[in-house]
């Protein structure tokens, strides 16, 4: 057990807490950095999908876990980087006094497609200030569905059902968007990502965004503007998964409205909850949870009775009875189950099993609200 | 010249008249109580001074300032803090976040400062950590710093609240039943100290609350209420005494 007394105010502010940090979370690096050189490219493709959908699920966790604020459509804004993307580096956008359709370069478009997530964010984020819960969630429901129905009737731009064919990217002779430059690509953006995340959670901003989720009424008598937070929030998330999105449209090469249905939605929304609620360290799990269970399940079919197997409608099953065991087993989900193995080794052998039970909120005013 | 200004404030909601015409000043520098039976509207009177509410009638003036219409989150910065009747923290955060919070009026930063965490950005919650240990000196509450708020007792969760409250600097305090859950001993720091946050501070106090021992021990002016109605005023003792006052809590 280590304990820690603090005798400089950076020492609260600073992301690594301990000298243990550097060395876990340096040698996690190592380990993702060193990957591509000892995995074959299957497996090397299948990390890369893990980044992309892990900055997904950070963008969902900031609004989701952290302000609050749960999103059934994000997939949309998932999409709409995606078709940012593809739009402007592959089929070009016309402009004044060019001739030809502009192609832009990547470095150009990816933020491009993160700022039109972030404005679609803030479109959506202004008009439903005022709804919480479940309203907000059939709010930004409806919105993804709009989304969808949008990519699939606009088709001068977006092709519709037939699909939109993403160009892969080089730098002079490389191709970036396969193999290890693409997975260092992603590696990097995510890093990157979750950086600027702790940064904006340790900053005032962060501290109000958790101080609106639990307590709007008290947030606002502290000075929080309410309107002004939630909607940085809804744009950041926005702008993250359509970061994601843009990088999605070159790992799949192939766009079409089905890649951005509320299926997609709902996947996110279990990742950060399966992941562990509140936590960025949850959305990494969940990502890898919300990628390894479908292939699991496909080994799993192997062993089971061709009954059951075959059976239709088999794997949204399992997805939703895991999720429905989390919510009432592990609240924290992943995450939290992490945290007490660890704490099971730091304390061992006098691991109480009461440390992690939380006291029921007393009294709470509900007239407020 | 009032340091606060109530003029005739009332409040409907549908037929009911919460607050009815409620005419109070405070002097600044001084410990000033509401008190009255429930539901005689004295939290409303908090709810509409923090703005969560907009009065049907009437204004109120702060500092010399028109705060009738002023956006509840800016209320903060004018330099009024509240605390709420049945403590309203950030469950899921500790100590030391909950009163960053309280910080968050006087934080001047852009997102992208907050995103890159830039020197300046390091130096004004440095700066920011130092008020917050003011208070956590000043409240006695080193101890907790780390602690989640889930895992604290009622009795300091109370105290947390009257911390962050602090951490805003106001000039002007609303205690919402300062001692409500506390057990003696506690209620008797908490009179101690708001004794030292009128006296050492020179924040006024403007508070709501029940148990009249408290109230006698802190009080310079007491209000009473009834049914939304003012109905006595004046010195603790004097409205003890008041013949009206013992009928609104007794009958007669």
């Amino acid at each position: 057990m280590r304990f820690l007394f603090k005798t400089d105010y950076n020492q609260d502010i600073r992301i690594a807490k301990h000298s243990g940090y550097y060395w876990s979370y340096g040698l996690l690096l190592l380990i993702v950095v060193a990957a591509p050189y000892f995995l074959e490219g299957y497996y090397i493709g299948q990390m890369t999908q893990l980044f992309i959908i892990a900055m997904a699920g950070v963008g969902l966790m900031l609004l989701a876990g952290y302000t609050g604020l749960v999103s059934l459509g994000h997939a949309a804004f998932f999409g709409i980087g995606a078709y940012t993307e593809a739009v402007l580096t592959s089929n070009g956008v016309p402009l004044p006094f060019m001739e030809e359709p502009v192609i832009f370069p990547f470095v150009i478009s990816m933020p491009l497609a993160a700022i039109f997530a972030a404005l679609a964010g803030v479109v959506i984020g202004i008009p439903v200030l005022r709804l919480t819960g479940i309203y907000l969630a059939i709010a930004t429901f409806a919105f993804a569905l709009i989304i969808e129905e949008i990519l699939s009737r606009w088709e001068s731009v977006t092709n519709g059902y037939t699909g939109l064919l993403v160009e892969s990217l080089y730098i002079g002779d490389t191709e970036l968007t396969d193999g290890a430059p693409f997975y260092f690509l992603c590696l990097g953006l995510l890093v990157l990502v979750i950086l600027m995340s702790i940064n904006l959670l340790r900053s005032p901003t962060g501290r109000a965004m958790m101080a609106i989720r639990d307590s709007e009424v008290s947030a606002q008598s502290m000075g929080v503007n309410l309107a002004r937070v939630k909607t940085t929030a809804f744009a950041l998330s926005a702008g993250i998964t359509g970061l994601a999105g843009a990088l999605f449209a070159h790992k799949l090469g192939f766009l079409s409205p089905e890649s951005f249905t509320v299926f997609q939605s709902l996947e996110l929304l279990v990742l950060v909850v399966v992941g562990g609620i509140g936590s960025l360290h949850g959305a990494i799990f969940g990502a890898m949870f919300v990628l390894a269970l479908p292939q699991g399940l496909a080994i799993l079919k192997d062993y089971l009775p061709t009954a059951i197997a075959e059976t239709p409608g088999m794997e949204p099953f399992i997805f939703g009875f895991i999720l429905v065991l989390v919510i009432i087993f592990e609240p924290y989900g992943i995450y939290g189950r992490w945290l007490k193995i660890k704490h099971y080794f730091q304390m061992f052998p006098v691991y109480k099993k009461a440390t992690f039970k939380r006291q029921k909120a007393y009294m709470k005013s509900e007239r407020l609200k | 010249m009032s340091f606060f200004k109530a003029e005739n404030l009332a409040i409907n909601f549908g037929g009911v008249k919460a607050v009815d015409g409620v005419n109070f000043e405070i002097k600044k520098g001084e410990c000033f109580t509401i008190i009255g039976p429930n539901g005689a509207g004295k939290t409303t009177i908090f709810n509409l001074i923090s703005r969560i509410y907009d009065s049907t009638e009437g204004t109120m003036t702060f500092d010399g300032q028109d705060i009738t219409k002023v956006p509840p989150h800016a209320i903060a910065s004018l330099g009024i803090a509240r605390t709420f009747q049945n403590i309203e923290l950030f469950e899921h955060a500790s100590v030391l976040q909950n009163l960053l919070v309280g910080r968050h009026c006087h934080s001047r930063t852009n997102l992208f400062s907050e995103l890159a965490f830039t020197p300046s950005m390091r130096k004004a919650e440095i700066a920011h950590r130092e008020k917050v240990e003011e208070v956590i000196d000043f409240l006695d509450l080193q101890h907790y710093r780390e602690s989640l708020i889930t895992n604290l007792p009622y009795g300091v969760r109370k105290v947390v609240e009257l911390g962050r409250a602090l951490c805003t600097e106001p000039k002007l305090i609303l205690l919402d039943e300062p001692s409500s859950g506390l057990n003696v001993e506690e209620t008797q720091d908490m009179s101690f100290w708001i004794d030292d946050i009128k006296k050492d501070l020179g924040i006024t106090v403007l508070m709501v609350e029940h148990d009249m021992g408290l109230v006698s021990e802190v009080s310079d002016q007491v209000l009473v209420l009834n049914y939304g109605r003012m109905l006595a005023f004046g010195s603790p003792q004097d409205v003890q005494n008041d013949p009206e006052v013992i009928k609104a809590y007794l009958g007669e």
